[in-house]
């Protein structure tokens, strides 16, 4: 499917090629309104981002593959991230990660078949001190304890 | 205890209230000077590095080319993905508007004109809230070409926001810039250095968001007043961010040599249950952990905690309680460093992989003793091997723990159930306690 941005994203691409000296170290913010609209990057995004910023089409998928939060697949309207690093780990973090994979019946990677809800175990997320914690989309959720994580899980399959 | 970096001062995030309380001033105190003057002050300081390596802040600066062609460039580590670590985060959010100065400051001293603070992907809401502050900055005239009015000063600077996309690897300060300019995040080669060869071929300045954040009160107050605090050799406050088997998780600004100790039990609240430590790693998942019987006097500081043959990194300390399973942790470490890989050097590309290997077998109990051994020869391996320092990260936790816990790691292998450790557990209690059942 053709991929095009949209005049409001032409504008704030402009407004982020200010930012740096070559058109390639805009890549990644591109990247990003691509995701935003797109919702993950595909060929075809790789392929506009490119010609855009005028660099091959490999530069832009050695990027793509190279960073975790480019999405290359689509994800659920929600995307449940849960850190089970050492911090978290230490305080419950794999009790959750395996409530969530329970309760919506996916692993790793997984999108559930409606594309609600998709699951990541993601490393460090720099919630340490307020650990265990989940991400969905972009809002932490910290300080959880087993109860707690079920609400808000719950919480968000009763959302649209 | 007087705090620097995070002052308790209600609502110091938003511009005005940071101007009451004589925001911007050290800037225009610093713009009256030389930059060399500058550079000075901030030598004698003392000010070391906060992001790991605790080099000297000035001496860093002052190796930037005095007369080249080239723009200068400044960047700020805010990358902030080392397990245990989260201190930064509280500067973003609590006092954005120390660190722009501080940018401000270091871009006059080294002579740059463009500063990119670095902030992990992951760091949504606290990457809104230091766009808010540098915007109302810029709205404001503090950075930017209204500087100059601003500060009746011929000086100005551009100050952006580059975020991340989830590789820790872009804490290391070459990928960082390889990042920034639109690249993988792959490690360079030094030298060069990034003060000859640094973004875009330029030179470049590479500094941890808490070290620049702190820069404003030394000018202010003086090098002498910050050199007296904490330890003299590596003076001033350190956030410490204490995680894992506490009561009072969180972040703790106190002065550098703090005891580990009173930081655990005084600060962090003691240990959830009344249990022992077993294990402290006191300077994010990368530094060498320390035993349980071990961590009495140990001071927080770069000098001491090189001493008992750890390093204080980030100062993101983990606590670990008697109970825990050291095996599922070091796994956990290794996992997490083998994903992290950029995969350049084959040493940890296929090392990390090996250790995280052999470690999942230790924890299905499928593991040897000989196992153990395997496991320091490949971190050995590893170990100097490599471009960047990800190498040391990834064998460091592994030599170590192995080392330092043999015993355990030996007693897990065995499927002993009780482990004799005891005397390696610390504890504020006078009876030992046996560790837990492992063989679950």
């Amino acid at each position: 499917m053709e991929f095009k941005f949209t005049e409001e994203n032409i504008q704030k691409i402009n407004s982020v090629l200010v930012k740096y000296p070559t058109k390639k170290a805009a890549v990644m913010p591109v990247l990003y309104i691509a995701q935003e609209q797109n919702g993950w990057i595909s060929l075809e995004v790789m392929k506009e981002v490119a010609s855009i910023l005028e660099i091959t089409e490999e530069e832009v998928l050695g990027v793509v593959t190279f960073y975790t939060m480019y999405h290359q697949k689509p994800m659920g309207k929600y995307h449940i991230q849960v850190c089970t690093n050492v911090s978290c780990m230490l305080r419950g973090a794999y009790p959750i990660y395996d409530k969530v994979r329970e309760k919506f019946g996916i692993n790793n990677g997984d999108v559930t078949a409606d594309q609600k809800f998709s699951l990541e175990e993601v490393e460090c997320m720099g919630s340490c001190g307020t650990a265990p914690m989940i991400a969905v989309n972009e809002d932490f959720y910290e300080n959880l304890t087993l109860e707690k994580a079920e609400e808000i899980l719950e919480s968000f399959k009763n959302r649209n | 205890m007087e705090r620097i970096v995070l002052p308790e001062i209600e609502n110091l995030h938003q511009l005005d209230v940071y101007i009451q309380n004589q925001g911007y001033e050290a800037a225009k105190k610093a713009f009256s000077q030389t930059p060399d003057e500058i550079i000075d002050q901030v030598k004698k300081s003392g000010l070391r590095g906060r992001g790991g390596a605790a080099f000297s802040a000035g001496l860093k600066w002052s190796f930037m080319p005095k007369t080249t062609n080239k723009p200068k460039y400044l960047c700020i580590n805010g990358d902030e993905s080392e397990p245990g670590s989260f201190k930064d985060r509280q500067i973003f959010e609590f006092n954005p508007h120390q660190l722009i100065e501080g940018i401000l400051i270091t871009c006059y001293a080294i002579g740059a004109k463009v500063a990119y603070i670095y902030i992990r992907g992951e760091y949504h809401k606290w990457i809104k809230l230091m766009q808010k502050a540098v915007d109302d900055a810029y709205a404001a005239g503090y950075i930017g070409e209204k500087m100059k009015e601003k500060f009746s000063n011929e000086f100005a600077c551009d100050i952006y926001i580059h975020k991340g996309a989830g590789a820790y690897i872009c804490g290391e300060e070459s990928s960082l810039m390889n990042s920034i300019e639109g690249q993988r995040g792959y490690p360079r080669i030094k030298p060069p250095f990034p003060a000859q060869n640094g973004l875009w071929g330029c030179p470049t300045t590479i500094n941890n968001v808490e070290t620049i954040t702190n820069v404003p009160a030394i000018i202010n107050k003086g090098w002498e007043w910050f050199s007296k605090i904490g330890e003299p050799k590596h003076p001033g406050t350190i956030l410490y961010g204490i995680s894992g088997h506490v009561n009072k998780p969180g972040v703790y600004e106190l002065p550098s040599g703090t005891l580990l100790t009173d930081l655990i039990y005084k600060y962090a609240g003691g240990v959830p249950g009344n249990k022992k430590v077993l294990c402290v790693i006191p300077g994010g998942s990368s530094m060498p952990p320390i035993r349980g019987d071990q961590i009495e006097g140990v001071k927080m500081d770069a000098e001491s905690l090189k001493a008992v043959g750890s390093a204080i990194g980030t100062a993101g300390v983990m606590v670990m309680d008697e109970d825990t399973d050291l095996v599922k942790v070091l796994a956990r470490i290794s996992k997490f460093y083998h994903h992290e890989s950029c995969g350049q050097c084959t040493p940890c590309r296929e090392g990390t992989g090996w250790l995280e290997k052999i470690l999942n077998r230790l924890v299905r109990g499928e593991g040897s003793s000989s196992d153990l051994d395997l496991l320091i020869s490949v971190a050995n391996n590893i170990e100097g091997n490599t471009i960047c320092a990800l190498g040391e990260a990834a064998a460091w936790p592994v030599k170590f723990m192995v080392t330092r816990f043999r015993d355990y790691f030996e007693a897990r292998v065995k499927k002993q159930v009780t482990l004799s450790v005891s005397n390696k557990v610390h504890s504020m209690r006078q009876t030992a306690i046996p560790l837990a059942d492992v063989s679950k």
